[in-house]
């Protein structure tokens, strides 16, 4: 593939070159800034949640100066706590574990990855940044609408999310909002998606050939191909939401409803069509937030081994066995639900089969380190806790896909833990290895390496804390989504353990300090970084740090070697450059 | 720092091994006929799980001990072994493909099989926050219903008193009570959004979704006071949406299905 590549000048205006760019990298790092933004917010949402969890009646004066009306009385009421389970939630899925690794790291890394100067449309690019922006703000104004934010879920199922404001507060405009802010991140990652299909197949540099793409660029492309077929399944059942809500239809309602002592006009919905169009696009999302931090931690565990990742084509191969899988699984979301208890056999078989591509990875990152030469840098710490969370989040997922287990783990905290684990602090170490690994490029300057460590330790060791127990809270029967442990018996007894959660969480959201602190430090008064500090292979090493507007200037780099070519017998270095000539050694 | 490393993720796994084979909090005994089957199968998937899950992290830990850097030695070169990939994907896929197939035989006794003849059949009809438990009566049969007649003060399910079958029809609120060793066919439904029905002794949950009626059974084989639990998000009070079920000898049900006739 050739390509006409000049020295393209940056755009001379702060705003065509900062604000509004169509650059790539600029894009990226609006989007990590975007998810690092959400991130905080989700964060300081989840406290207030756990907050309520261990001290159900407690006075939090102070806290409540952040929500005058919705904690007027400074206590955490059970409805706004429900707001916060939503829009935690929401935050988290979506503007944090689908933004950061793939609208961040994917945006900034695929093209200088696969030696392009930039996506190949940077203008829709462009735009979908700022769609998912939007998308942000409309989500966060739910907090302020009269009602306050939707007490519905992430999952907003029908008809609690569809009837209105009669069926509890914030589902009157709070909910309209939500709608509108998902089908906004819905479009935007439409056009994400298009793009970075396009790029990874049009415009890979010479000699780069799609086995010589690193793991993390399959990781992107599978994710965006899930991102493009699951999405406009969202998008539609959104639409189909509102106009439910708004235009008297009745996709999701059925006959004969009596809300709040009101019999409902509706007729002839169906309560499950909802859940069918929400997982279907809800469980590849799983895979859209977990594949890149795959693909981050098979690169990070490569280079740092100095070890040639293991089984490279199994690893391809296991990506797209899981991408395709993560389609034909969503019933696994839905064996209570009332939906065909044939269906839900075949979706249990369906839904252990795609353990095995996942253990697969799993048994390859291993075989990587085994007689490797570690080197204990932060972002290899956090892709080491990325493998051993990704075992322990994942095997939990071998009781849930079964029929008849699930019966008593469903909508328990079993579940909370378990996809905690696998889909969101997996996904966060994936992104934090990610920052450390690619930080010196982004910014030429390299984060503190202490701090690091310190912010690993806490993590690693919190996380474990934070939602090991929760399993135990889902084996004894604990429901999700429960404002406190008070109302029932059998609850009561579990309240320590929620309240050991708690301060594990406190501790383990103040470690989160550490690493803001490090990463805005390092920004302006970090050491300065060299092209290739880490001594890796792939064509972003090839370039200044941070690389210039047009990427690789005026050379078109040449590709002659695999991805992950370290320790090769022979060779001068320990590792060879992607771009070094074939003759270094023969790959 | 590899040690370190290796030593944490060793003493999380220990931990967490304890937490579970301490089972300091555990589920309810099982009283459900069921109930035994599901616990074991759990405790077999537990423990598969959990040996894989020692393996995988003392493994983990091994490797970051044993291979941390030495020196300027170089780290072994090899791509990837066909052999040891066919081997791992075929072990993995035959114990997860046998866990799945294993995990259906209560599911299919559960909810392939009918509810049996003869079985009591108990109307349950979810609404926010509140269980309407509903019996057909000396006569056996649910009376007809309409939602116009729905009056939460005296008529919560809206029976209509024009069908005779309607007229013995016996409902109550948040209270329901069975027989011990028979057969209970439940028809969940709902008013306004989706419930779901959820007793963690029975081993029993099940989701009441407005337009439906869905039908479960099950048999409870020992007697006592048990919590009723929504475990499906439905509003505000949905922590707070608690019925009782007991679980009676026979004679003690018809004292007590009498009792509420009168009532």
């Amino acid at each position: 593939m050739t390509q006409a590549v000049a020295t393209h000048e940056p755009p001379r205006s702060f705003i065509r070159r900062y604000i509004f760019s169509t650059d790539h990298k600029v894009i990226g790092l609006q989007y990590l800034f975007l998810a690092m933004a959400a991130v905080t917010i989700g964060i300081v949402l989840s406290i207030y949640m756990r907050l309520r969890l261990a001290w159900p009646t407690e006075r939090w004066p102070l806290l409540a100066k952040l929500f005058p009306q919705a904690m007027a009385g400074g206590t955490i009421s059970p409805e706004f706590y429900l707001s916060l389970v939503t829009m935690h939630g929401t935050i988290m899925i979506f503007f944090v574990l689908t933004t950061a690794p793939l609208g961040g790291f994917g945006n900034y890394f695929l093209p200088i990855q696969v030696g392009a100067h930039d996506m190949a449309f940077p203008v829709l690019n462009m735009l979908s940044f700022w769609v998912t922006l939007a998308g942000f703000l409309v989500l966060l104004a739910a907090f302020f609408v009269s009602g306050g934010a939707p007490i519905s879920g992430w999952t907003a199922y029908a008809p609690l999310s569809a009837v209105g404001e009669i069926a509890g507060p914030g589902l009157g405009m709070g909910q309209n909002l939500w709608i509108v802010s998902i089908a906004l991140f819905c479009i935007a990652s439409l056009l994400g998606a298009l793009n970075f299909i396009t790029t990874t197949l049009n415009l890979r540099t010479k000699g780069m050939s799609m086995t010589r793409l690193p793991l993390t660029v399959w990781a992107w492309f599978t994710t965006a191909v899930l991102a493009l077929l699951a999405f406009p399944v969202l998008l539609a059942g959104g639409i189909l939401l509102l106009l439910d809500r708004v235009a008297g239809t009745s996709f999701f309602i059925p006959e004969g409803l009596i809300v709040s002592d009101k019999i409902l006009p509706h007729k002839g919905g169906s309560p499950l069509l909802w859940q069918h169009l929400f997982w279907f696009f809800g469980h590849p999302e799983v895979y859209i937030a977990i594949l890149p931090g795959m693909g981050i931690t098979s690169h990070v565990l490569s280079t740092f081994a100095r070890k040639p990742i293991f089984g490279y084509r199994a690893m391809v191969a296991a990506i797209f066995a899981i991408g395709l899988l993560g389609f034909l699984v969503w019933g696994h979301h839905m064996f209570v639900s009332g939906m065909s208890p044939y269906s839900a056999i075949a979706f249990s078989l369906l839904t252990l089969s795609i353990g095995v591509p996942s253990a697969i990875k799993t048994f390859n990152w291993l075989a990587t380190l085994y007689k490797a030469q570690i080197r204990f840098t932060v972002p290899m710490l956090f892709a080491l806790g990325f493998v051993s969370i990704f075992v322990t989040g994942g095997l939990s997922g071998i009781i849930l896909g079964q029929t008849s287990l699930d019966i008593p783990m469903h909508d328990t905290y079993f579940v909370v833990a378990h996809f905690h684990l696998i889909m969101g602090v997996a996904a966060i170490f994936g992104i934090f290895a990610g920052t450390y690994y690619w930080f010196p490029k982004m910014f030429g300057r390299m984060m503190n390496d202490a701090l690091g460590k310190l912010h690993f330790w806490l993590t690693f060791i919190g996380v474990y804390a934070i939602f090991i127990p929760m399993h135990i809270l889902g084996i004894a029967g604990h429901p999700r989504r429960y404002a406190e442990t008070a109302g029932f018996d059998f609850l009561a007894p579990l309240q320590p353990i929620h309240v050991f959660i708690t301060i594990a969480a406190l501790i383990t959201a103040a470690a989160q300090l550490l690493f803001f602190f490090n990463f805005f430090w390092s920004i302006w008064k970090g050491r300065r970084a060299e092209i290739n500090p880490w001594r890796a292979t792939t064509l972003e090493w090839t370039i200044p740090s941070p690389p210039p507007h047009d990427n690789f200037g005026p050379q078109v780099p040449v590709v002659h070697h695999g991805p992950y070519e370290y320790s090769v017998p022979g060779a001068a270095e320990d590792y060879i450059l992607q771009t070094a000539p074939p003759t270094a050694v023969k790959s | 720092m590899g040690f370190a490393l290796a030593l944490i993720i060793w003493a999380i796994t220990l931990a967490t091994v304890v937490l579970f084979a301490g089972r300091f909090w555990w589920f309810p005994e099982a009283i459900s006929e069921h109930g035994p089957s599901i616990d074991r199968q759990f405790m077999l998937t537990l423990t598969i799980i959990g040996i894989a899950f020692v393996l995988a992290q003392a493994t983990l830990g091994f490797f970051i001990l044993r291979y941390r850097r030495r020196g300027d030695e170089r780290a072994s070169y090899w791509h990837e072994s066909r052999r040891l990939e066919i081997l791992w994907t075929t072990v993995t896929a035959a114990v997860f493909l046998s866990l799945a197939v294993l995990g259906q035989r209560v599911w299919a006794k559960l909810h392939l099989n009918a509810p049996p003849p003869g079985a009591l059949q108990i109307e349950v009809t979810a609404q926010q926050f509140v269980w309407n438990i509903r019996y057909p009566g000396p006569d056996g049969k649910f009376g007809r219903t309409r939602t116009e007649l729905i009056n939460d003060v005296d008529n919560p399910v809206g029976l209509d008193f024009t069908d005779p079958a309607a007229r013995d029809d016996i409902v109550t609120v948040n209270q329901m009570a069975i027989p011990v060793n028979r057969d209970i066919h439940v028809i969940l439904r709902s008013k306004d959004v989706i419930h779901s029905f959820w007793v963690p002794p029975l081993r029993m949950k099940q989701d009441a979704v407005p337009g439906l009626a869905i039908n479960i059974h099950f048999k409870a084989v020992k007697t006592g006071q048990f919590e009723i639990a929504c475990a499906e998000l439905c509003g505000l009070s949905h922590h707070r949406m608690r019925g009782f079920l007991s679980v009676l000898p026979e004679p003690e049900f018809e004292a007590w299905l009498k009792q509420r006739a009168s009532q």
